[in-house]
């Protein structure tokens, strides 16, 4: 090449050619240079689609490829039974629709009200075409860029220097149309049935095919392979005309009411356990599928035996030995007419090229792609997995892998695409300190993203300097919050809070009683013990580290905090109650920040301007700017029967001095025990 | 130190609460064999003993409390084994079954007392007992009255009585009384009783807590008298009876002649105030009782001495009567007070309300947390208080969603957002109400209110995320958000001057004078004292410009108008103004000044038309205080109870006109009409002089407070030869206003330590389910508020109180599948 390195760096335009030419002539030029879009999204699905919408309204150049001629072309099949298990809760007895969205698991987010789920069902429970017909809706009336009959058939990389991350996605459709896309959003969901490998697997028939008509079971045995929902929602639908049905799986049953993971057995469906234990011959029982055989005899009836004695016996159906055999009260000795494998899907790995390193999350789970805290794939960067294909990050934990939960971390990898490539910060807003209890209280008690997200998405506050004001930012992933500076683009130099929600520890379980005796607390001082969903507040005095994070302590959502605060369970989920929930928010924040929030009336801060040389926060950004709040006539007498004002319109009587407004006497009235319980929490610094 | 030489226990007064004997290496408890643990026993030392079996547990609540019981007993030089029964080594003090199990106390190898381990159920109870037991002969238990009398009848003239009453024995006070019995018991003679009727008898009405008073017997000589009693009023732990002790061995009363800022006693070493008599020589004989008279109101509370002003030399203040010298190294106050009540009272109002607390209790209950849950904010409580009144809510539009956009469009109005929730958008609510009852039926302002608890969408798409907030829509132009002061006053005046656009543009020179004279907008006047008026002549687009955005910033402050007609100049030569000017008419006064306004900026005009709001000599009230706050100078207040009197207001506006004040802010404070002030004037005065007062306050530098002699007569001579002294540093001031900054008033609930403490008890009783551990926790807690409670009180009361919390709790939260049934039952299922 000639040049010089001094001459190179001698001058940036000409760094620019050379590096333009460096490209022309070491590449391979293409014939044709493939349509480039920024942003490209696999699947219209749910995921899809939302995705979608935010690039839409950010303005940003993207297209969806669809194979289907369709959106939601997985639920034109699936549930086989057509009964989505996703409630559709239309009344709440509440106006506000960020709190009904906690309720709403079916809609995806938009700013349309007439795009609420609630408009195209009425029932708790609906039925799978009503959710086609409003993603149809969706993509159609929001106009959506999105390419149906479109398969991507391959997906592979390629490198190059100008691009955002250092290569190109490449996507070649069934028609050898190639796409080259600088960000790949995939949301193609779990699309292949997850078949195990055992002798006479081929005789069990798959819940994607299975008739769906009872009367194709009428007064036969049924075995059904898997314990999902899938399952229990076949048995379910032959359940009144089949002699019994027998279900097998590997563990037992996982109940969603004791787990609080939606993804675990529903109640709408578990008619077989009730059957089951009222002694209706139908049954539960628990082995290992890759441990059985089974075998097809003369009639063409099954009939279980272990892989074992299948080995050994030629593999001849009349050869055999079946346990009962050995053993004559093998449970299941009897012969099934039908068996029915239901064992759920798998992510299809298949149509990415080994350059994106796109690896299943485990060796024997290939459910899932393997991805970070923030839905970005460990093999490439640039590379993002949203929808149900995302939900090894929260998997059996929170709803990460349905509508109502990844419609929140498709919004926040949204968020994060924003600064990353667009230089447009997490958006957030600034209040003085004195509105931070209400902000919190208000997030607390209406955000739907925090709801439904538990433990993987959460608010942060970012104190600002000498903790005077403070930025509030929504939903952001829990598990990269060492990253926070980088992904939102804003600073976290003065300490910072999180806002999460979560059950109580030990709480959630496959084998937990939930509904023992005792289970929920009422009162403040117990908060931490609450076992149902509640606000649990923490502080960090700095930013976490990624090995904060990574080391957290077993069970935490979060690494441990400077201080805590948990926001008692309510039974109503409703966190404003004046002692029982802001107080004790108030009294954290306030020993956190080491700074008074109380609010006062304009007629105090007064007092406290002439007779004090520092005022409270409240009297500084209120009262002192000339926006004190003066209060009425009742709400002054109820000042001084409270003992809050001295009524000094009254005569010179001396006052009582009750002492319970520590902030008429100055500080040093303050009662500040040092007592194990009550710490100040700044005494703790050097321990931490 | 002591340590073989050591053969009695009494260590004497120097014994200071902490641990003398020091013996480094066992803290923890030793366990032996009977024969091993009798050949230990020194003579003359005491010794306690548990004996158990040895296949005995390891562990028992009563062992762990033994453990913490090693320590503290080895300060007071008595030692603590448990002694393990092998079969080989039969002892009698070996019970036949584990469940007779007994500790036995030993001073040498004499037994002196064995306690069933229930009566030792805790640190404090061990302590406590064993002391009791070593001290017989020290500490009188006594039962009646007459016993009580008969000890004090044989101590009169020869020594003190400490009198205590406890609850129970083996609670912490009686530990504590104890404690300061083995430390003082020579001295002293300690009488101990556990009677409440014994305490009412001798005149206590509050015999819900332990007590201990002081019985002044030494000095009394005829025997027919009753000796004096000091009560404590601390509560009762080791440090306090100490501190109280050493108070009462302080002189009743030290006569001082030095300066009262040097001058330290051991009451400051304790913790408590100093209270100096200012005595002269010509009253001292009646300045000395009065000083006596307050050495014993204020016993055990403060320190009183007599200073004796003549022969002093430092400079005290004139009419000082009292000097109070709150803590070493504090400025000391000087005070007038004329009245021994208001001394008691002074001091008890500033002495620290200290709760150390001793013992380290680490149960996760303390009693601290109870007052955590107290409300103490006043605006939280207030509006609470206030929840059950029905307010006239119909009389303001409530806006949803569907209407707010409709309905904001259609007419003028002022929407007030706020949250049910949150306690100060209620509190302003109401005076949001009390404006919609003014202005019922007068206003063509349409007010609204939305909920953004309910509706939070519309609140956040009008970019409201704070509460409250107040905004006015009107037709054609942008919302204008209110930035007064929160109360039915103020926005009353925002929306009365908003009725006009601001500035107003005024067409002709009659106009103009109509305006200026305030005849235009009449009905306006009483709510901006100051009409201001923009000439420019028409070719001034810039300088229009720029006042017309100011008078935009100001909408709703004050009435702007602008007049830049071609006659402009007929206005101009009238005022004497250089044109771009501006016009301030003064309605009050009845004038009109003129200002040039060349080149300046709208902010710039902003600032001049607000100070030009500012009164020379204003009456300073809760609402405008602030305003005058902002000149960052020291106030010159006038404090009167009612209207000012024509003379103060004649000298300060002779002052003011002469420029004497100009570093100052004069103003005054009628108490009528702003109360508050009152409890301003208590803040400095404590007592309140006659009424008016002068007072210069140095809020933005060093908070002094400087007042007026009250015996000078308030002339302009007077006024400034009292600013000049002020000023040169000559005056010393009543009072300095604290600096402290505003620290939380309360501490948290510290929830990590309790799950540090939950989580290390987990591992430690390694019970992996949840639900037994609610279960263990739950008996954890029954166990331990039975044995920290008072033996006396059934322990049927206590299940009932600990029930009460529990369905209590369960009653809130609702979660609850039924409330009949033991819960143990549910366990099992």
């Amino acid at each position: 090449m000639g040049l010089s390195v001094a001459r190179l760096w001698g001058s940036p335009g000409l760094l620019l050619t050379v590096a333009l030419y460096l490209a022309l002539t070491l590449h391979p030029v293409q014939a044709s240079t493939p349509p480039h879009r920024d942003y490209c999204v696999l699947g219209a699905g749910p995921a899809g689609l939302q995705m979608a919408y935010f690039l839409q309204r950010a303005g940003r150049d993207y297209t969806v490829f669809e194979r289907a001629p369709g959106p939601g072309s997985f639920f034109t099949r699936y549930p086989r039974h057509r009964k989505l298990i996703s409630i559709n809760k239309r009344y709440t007895g509440r106006a506000n629709s960020e709190f009904n969205l906690r309720h709403d698991w079916n809609s995806l987010l938009s700013h349309d009200p007439r795009l609420l789920f609630r408009h195209y069902s009425p029932a708790y429970f609906p039925d799978a075409s009503d959710m086609v017909r409003y993603l149809g809706d969706f993509a159609a009336r929001l106009g959506l860029h999105v390419l149906y009959n479109t398969t991507i058939a391959h997906v592979t990389l390629s490198k190059d220097r100008q691009a955002w991350n250092g290569h190109y996605f490449i996507l070649t459709d069934q028609k050898g149309q190639a796409y080259q896309c600088s960000v790949l959003l995939v949301a193609t969901g779990l699309s292949v049935p997850n078949l195990v490998d055992f002798p006479g697997s081929e005789y069990a028939e798959g819940y994607e095919s299975v008739s769906v008509d009872p009367k194709d079971f009428v007064g036969q045995n049924v075995l059904i392979l898997g314990r999902g929902n899938s399952a229990f929602e076949t048995a379910e639908n032959i359940l009144g005309v089949t002699n019994f049905i027998h279900m097998l799986s590997r563990s037992r049953v996982r109940l969603s009411w004791a787990t609080h993971y939606v993804g675990d057995l529903r109640a709408i469906n578990n008619g077989l356990l009730d059957t089951y234990q009222l002694k209706s011959l139908d049954g539960l029982l628990e082995s290992d599928l890759t441990d059985l055989a089974i075998v097809k005899d003369h009639e063409g009836k099954f009939h279980i035996t272990l892989k074992f004695y299948w080995e050994e016996g030629n593999q001849r159906a009349d050869a055999i030995t079946l346990p009962q055999d050995d053993s004559d009260n093998f449970a299941m000795r009897v012969a099934y007419d039908r068996v029915i494998r239901c064992l759920g899907w798998n992510f299809d790995f298949s149509i990415f090229n080994k350059s994106l390193k796109l690896s299943s999350v485990g060796e024997f789970s290939k459910k899932y792609p393997l991805v970070r805290g923030s839905y970005e794939s460990k093999g490439s960067r640039g590379l993002f997995v949203l929808g149900t294909a995302s939900h090894s990050v929260d998997y059996r934990k929170s709803a990460g892998g349905f509508i109502h939960g990844f419609r929140y971390t498709v919004r926040a990898v949204h968020r994060l695409l924003e600064h990353r490539h667009h230089r447009v910060a997490w958006p957030s807003t600034e209040h003085p300190i004195t509105q931070l209890t209400s902000s919190i209280l208000r997030r607390v008690n209406e955000a739907s993203g925090l709801y439904q997200m538990f433990s993987v998405l959460a608010d942060v506050v970012l104190v600002k300097e000498n903790a005077t004001a403070f930025e509030y930012l929504e939903e952001f992933p829990t598990q990269v919050l060492a990253q926070l500076e980088t992904i939102t683009g804003r600073q976290a130099r003065h300490g910072l809070f999180v806002i999460n929600m979560e059950y109580g520890r030990n709480f959630s379980g496959p084998d937990k009683d939930v509904f023992f005796y005792d289970r929920s607390v009422g009162h403040t001082e117990d908060a931490w013990q609450s076992n149902f969903l509640h606000p649990v507040i923490y502080y960090y005095r700095h930013l976490p580290t990624e090995q904060d994070v990574r080391f957290r302590p077993a069970d935490w959502p979060l690494p441990r905090p400077t201080a805590i605060h948990h926001i008692v369970e309510d039974f109503l989920t409703d966190w404003t109650a004046p002692v029982g929930h802001i107080l004790p928010l108030r009294r954290f924040l306030e020993n956190c920040l080491d700074t008074d929030l109380r609010s006062f009336y304009a007629e105090s801060c007064f007092l406290f301007a002439l007779t004090r040389q520092k005022l409270p926060p409240f009297c500084q950004q209120g009262y002192l700017r000339m926006q004190g709040l003066v209060g009425t006539e009742s709400l002054r007498q109820h000042r001084v029967e409270s003992g809050a004002l001295q009524d000094h319109a009254a005569a010179d009587r001396h006052r009582e001095d009750s002492g319970q407004w520590p902030g008429y006497h100055g500080p040093v009235g303050h009662p500040q025990a040092p007592g194990p319980l009550v710490q100040p929490l700044h005494s703790n610094k050097e321990e931490l | 130190m002591m340590s073989s030489s050591f053969n009695i226990f009494r260590v004497g007064i120097s014994f200071v609460m902490v641990c003398i004997f020091y013996k480094s290496s066992v803290d923890t408890l030793p366990e032996l064999s009977p024969q091993k643990y009798f050949s230990t026993l020194q003579s003359g030392k005491a010794s306690l003993a548990y004996f158990c079996q040895a296949d005995s547990p390891s562990t028992s609540i009563f062992l762990e409390e033994l453990n913490k019981a090693v320590k503290p007993l080895q300060d007071y030089g008595i030692s603590v084994a448990k002694v393990n029964c092998v079969k080989e080594e039969a002892s009698r003090y070996c019970g036949k079954e584990k469940d007779l199990m007994k500790a036995y106390l030993f001073r040498g190898n004499i037994l002196l007392r064995e306690f069933p381990t229930d009566t030792l159920f805790d640190v404090n109870a061990i302590i406590a007992h064993v002391l009791f037991a070593l001290l017989f002969n020290e500490v009188k238990y006594v039962t009646t009255l007459e016993r009580l009398q008969n000890i004090e009848d044989t101590l009169k003239g020869k020594a003190n009585i400490a009198f205590a009453y406890v609850r129970a024995i083996g609670t912490p006070e009686h530990r504590a009384v104890m404690e300061a019995a083995f430390v003082y018991g020579t001295t002293y003679q300690f009488v101990l009783t556990t009677e409440i009727a014994l305490l009412g008898s001798i005149g206590t009405e509050d015999i819900e807590y332990a007590h201990l008073y002081f019985f002044h017997c030494k000095p009394v000589l005829d025997l027919t008298q009753q000796c004096r009693r000091t009560l404590m009023e601390q509560p009762l732990t080791t440090l306090n009876i100490y501190r109280f002790i050493k108070s009462m061995e302080a002189p009743l009363l030290t006569e001082v002649a030095e300066d009262p800022q040097q001058v330290s006693t051991v009451h400051l070493q304790l913790g408590l105030p100093l209270v100096f008599i200012v005595s002269q020589q010509a009253t001292y004989e009646a300045d000395r009782r009065t000083a006596e008279w307050i050495g014993w109101r204020l016993l055990g509370k403060a320190g009183v001495l007599l200073l004796l002003r003549d022969s002093l030399e430092v400079d005290i203040p004139q009419q000082a009567n009292v000097v109070f010298k709150r803590e070493e190294g504090m400025p000391v106050e000087y005070l007038v007070l004329h009245d021994i009540d208001l001394v008691i009272s002074h001091v008890e109002k500033n002495m620290y309300t200290e709760e150390v607390r001793e013992d380290e209790d680490d149960d996760i209950e303390g009693p601290d947390t109870d007052t955590l849950g107290i409300q103490d904010d006043e605006v939280a409580e207030t509006v609470y208080r206030d929840r059950k009144r029905q307010l006239p809510l119909e009389l303001t539009v409530e806006l949803t969603e569907e209407t707010f956009n409709a309905t904001v469009t259609a007419s003028d109005s002022i929407v007030l957002f706020y949250a049910g929730w949150q306690a100060v958008s209620m509190a302003f609510l109401q005076s949001y109400i009390d404006l919609a009852i003014k202005l019922k039926g007068t206003s063509t302002m349409l007010l609204a209110r939305i909920n953004c608890a309910d509706w939070s969408d519309v609140c956040t798409k009008q970019n409201v995320t704070e509460f409250p907030v107040v905004k006015m829509y009107k037709e054609g132009e942008n919302p204008v958000s209110y930035a007064g002061m929160l109360g039915t006053e103020d926005l009353l005046r925002f929306i009365q001057l908003s009725r006009i656009s601001c500035p107003v543009n005024i067409t002709s020179v009659q106009e103009a004078e109509e305006y200026l004279s305030g005849e235009l907008y009449k009905d306006l006047i009483s709510y901006s004292s100051v009409s201001v008026l923009g000439l420019f002549s028409p070719t001034m687009t810039t300088a229009k410009e720029d006042f017309t955005e100011a008078g935009k910033y100001l909408k709703g402050c004050v009435i702007t108008g602008i007049y830049s007609e071609e006659d402009v100049s007929i206005l101009s030569n009238k005022y004497t103004a250089t044109l771009p000017a501006l016009l301030l008419a003064r309605h009050k006064e009845d004038k009109v000044e003129s200002l040039p306004l060349a080149n300046t900026h709208a902010q710039d005009i902003v600032q001049i038309i607000t100070n030009s709001l500012l009164e020379t000599f204003p009456e300073i009230t809760v609402e405008n205080l602030p305003t005058y706050l902002r000149l960052q100078k020291p106030l010159l207040v006038l404090f009167s109870d009612g209207s000012i009197n024509p003379q103060y207001k004649k000298a300060m506006l002779t002052l003011i006109k002469e420029k004497h004040l100009d570093s100052l802010t004069p103003c005054w404070l009628n108490l009528k009409t702003t109360p508050v002030g009152r409890g301003v004037l208590q803040m400095y005065f404590d007592v309140l002089p006659p009424l008016p007062l002068l007072v210069v306050v140095n809020l933005h530098s060093g908070g002094q407070v400087f007042a007026f002699p009250s015996d000078q007569t308030v002339t302009e001579q007077n006024l400034l030869l009292w600013l000049k002294k002020v000023e040169a540093g000559l005056e010393s001031p009543i009072t300095i206003l604290p600096a402290q900054e505003w620290k939380p008033p309360l501490p948290a609930y510290n929830f990590l330590h309790m799950m540090d403490a939950a989580a290390s008890q987990h591992s430690s009783r390694k019970s992996p389910e949840c639900v037994k551990e609610t279960d263990v926790q739950e008996n954890d807690k029954e166990q331990h508020e039975d044995k920290s409670a008072i033996k006396k009180e059934p322990t049927e009361t206590l299940r009932i109180k600990h029930w009460n919390r529990r369905f209590l709790g369960q009653l809130i939260t609702g979660r609850v599948s039924t409330l009949i049934g033991s819960p143990n039952q549910t366990f099992t299922m």
